[in-house]
């Protein structure tokens, strides 16, 4: 039972670093990112493979970041011209197109087979136990980290300039701003925290196929997002481990239904989910902390 | 006097339809320029062209000497270069105070490194910007909305906040396309005022407006368009005593 706590204390952090990525690029800049579990994925299979070579971790780790930036990078410079539901579109389609590729690109990611046996840093020091609760903790800690630099970089001069973006990029623009730098930077840095997820999931859980990162994980990473306060890095944080507090919590809730086998506890844990996240947004439409207008400072002596 | 702008020989069509056949006009620097013309004239289109949202198709427009035909809105911000428009718009979930502070220029804070890691440079900005952005809300008398998000506002407050955010961007030059369309007369007395006083700080206002006394009263050099060219340029006077734009106006030969 414990193991299986930390196991959900990792993946709870690991979406919350996807649901802080996803709300920089789309509750700080407007730009809605359905590739989401692309970009995990990316960073996944670019540290195995570079750690598998044999880099060290922290390498694999700065190679998953770079991974996710420059595929930002690109699908921004493709969709410059695009935005909203379009943007969506495209993102959606190179979600599953990583997908695609891991799975059909046998030589280098080994298909649906996956990659096994991916390098658990300190695993033999450790112990199973020791690594799962310093799994949990480092995780944690780097959750709370990225959180405490993006609220800073929210209530900074950038996230205002990235705020306008989203508001509108034409009038951004007549005020000043360089509205595709601001773009690219947004992009970039959400790809790359999305990628830096994928890698920590990839070491805590050494093992990864392109199971792992169907649409259905861009999917709760929205939920969580959503239903946490978009446009608030808090929110999204919360509502990521509260989406996998939901998720682990409903395994327990559908086995006391009488009566149902275990495809339809499959099937009404994803209802469930739906469920929720009409009731979150008919009771709380801006989420459960929405985002803030930081006041003026007082006038001045 | 030496010319803020010049527009030289614009033509821009739309789908074939010429909307601009070759403008040319000079906005003096320091004046009130007025833009007039029927409606059709091709007003906005021009605005449009020389605030950068639209390409023109032929022609040079020159700012302040430079040349600047077909930059990027935000370059021509950097430059001193800005503009109104005729339906007030804002950031809606931005408050008034935010939006004096985005139009501050030159912030360092704006970089991605220097946002996350708070330069000293951009602290120091930030206060700056902070310290006008209360000086122009108290001159607008906006002070007390200063935390409000735009869209509570009333149009009236919105055309006052689209021109203090503007003078947050420290312009050499403004565009204003209609400022007083929808205002009531009170208010619009009350922005004649204002505009008057920002071009006695030497900002150069090119205003599109289709209020007749206004323009008399602000404008000391006028600019008449219609079916996509200059057709006069002068005073006031100069300009509505000219047949040709009596009959732009009322179709006849007065």
């Amino acid at each position: 039972m414990l193991s299986y706590l930390l196991f959900s204390v990792t993946i709870g952090g690991i979406y919350a670093l996807l649901a802080l990525a996803l709300n920089l690029a789309w509750g700080g800049a407007g730009l809605v990112n359905l590739g989401l579990a692309g970009f995990f994925g990316i960073g996944a299979y670019a540290t195995a493979l570079a750690t598998g070579a044999g880099l060290p971790v922290a390498l694999g780790l700065g190679i998953a970041m770079l991974a996710g930036v420059l595929a930002g990078l690109a699908i921004t410079g493709a969709t410059l011209r695009l935005r909203d539901d379009y943007l969506a579109i495209v993102t959606l389609g190179f979600g599953e197109i990583v997908r695609l590729v891991a799975l059909n690109e046998r030589w280098l990611t080994n298909g649906a087979d996956g990659l096994s046996g991916i390098v658990a840093p300190f695993k033999a020091q450790l112990g199973v136990q020791g690594f799962n609760q310093g799994s949990a903790l480092a995780v944690t800690a780097l959750v709370l980290l990225v959180w405490w630099l993006l609220r800073r970089l929210d209530a900074s001069p950038f996230g205002r300039a990235l705020r306008a973006v989203r508001e509108d990029q034409e009038l951004a623009a007549f005020a000043g701003k360089p509205v595709l730098r601001l773009k690219f930077q947004a992009f970039a840095l959400s790809a790359a925290l999305a990628g830096l997820a994928g890698a920590l999931y990839a070491h805590t859980q050494s093992y990864i196929s392109p199971d792992h990162f169907q649409p259905l994980i861009t999917i709760y990473i929205f939920l969580a997002v959503t239903a946490g306060g978009l446009g608030r890095p808090l929110g999204a944080l919360l509502g990521a481990y509260a989406v996998v507090i939901f998720l682990e919590g409903t395994r327990f809730l559908a086995a006391l239904v009488p009566g149902i086998e275990p495809v339809q506890v499959a099937a009404l844990r994803e209802a469930l989910v739906g469920l929720s996240l009409l009731l979150v947004l008919h009771f709380r439409p801006r989420g459960l902390l929405p985002e803030r207008i930081p006041p003026a400072p007082k006038a001045l002596p | 006097m030496s010319a803020a702008l010049e527009v030289h020989g614009i033509t821009r069509s739309f789908f074939g339809v010429a909307a601009l056949r070759g403008v040319r006009f000079a906005v003096p620097e320091g004046s009130i320029t007025g833009l007039i013309g029927p409606n059709g004239a091709g007003k906005s289109t021009l605005l449009n062209v020389v605030s950068g949202l639209l390409r023109p198709d032929g022609g040079t427009v020159r700012f302040l000497g430079d040349e600047v035909t077909g930059f990027a809105p935000h370059r021509l911000a950097a430059r001193g270069l800005t503009r109104t428009f005729q339906v007030a718009r804002g950031f809606p979930r931005m408050s008034v105070f935010q939006h004096f502070m985005l139009y501050g220029p030159r912030q360092p804070g704006e970089g991605l490194l220097q946002g996350l890691f708070r330069g000293a440079a951009a602290r120091r900005r930030e206060e700056e910007l902070a310290e006008r952005a209360l000086g122009i809300a108290r001159r607008l008398r906006l002070a007390p909305l200063l935390d409000a998000p735009v869209t509570a506002l009333s149009g009236g407050q919105k055309k006052l906040v689209e021109i203090g955010r503007t003078l947050m961007a420290e312009p050499r030059m403004i565009l204003l396309d209609e400022p007083m369309a929808g205002v009531n007369p009170s208010l619009g007395a009350e922005i004649a005022a204002h505009l008057q006083s920002l071009n006695a700080e030497g900002i150069t206002l090119c205003l599109v407006e289709h209020d007749m006394p206004l323009i008399r009263q602000l404008c000391g050099h006028v600019v008449v368009m219609a079916e996509g060219r200059t057709l006069v340029t002068g005073s006031f006077d100069e300009v509505v005593a000219h047949p040709e734009v009596q009959e732009a106006y009322l179709g006849h030969r007065a």
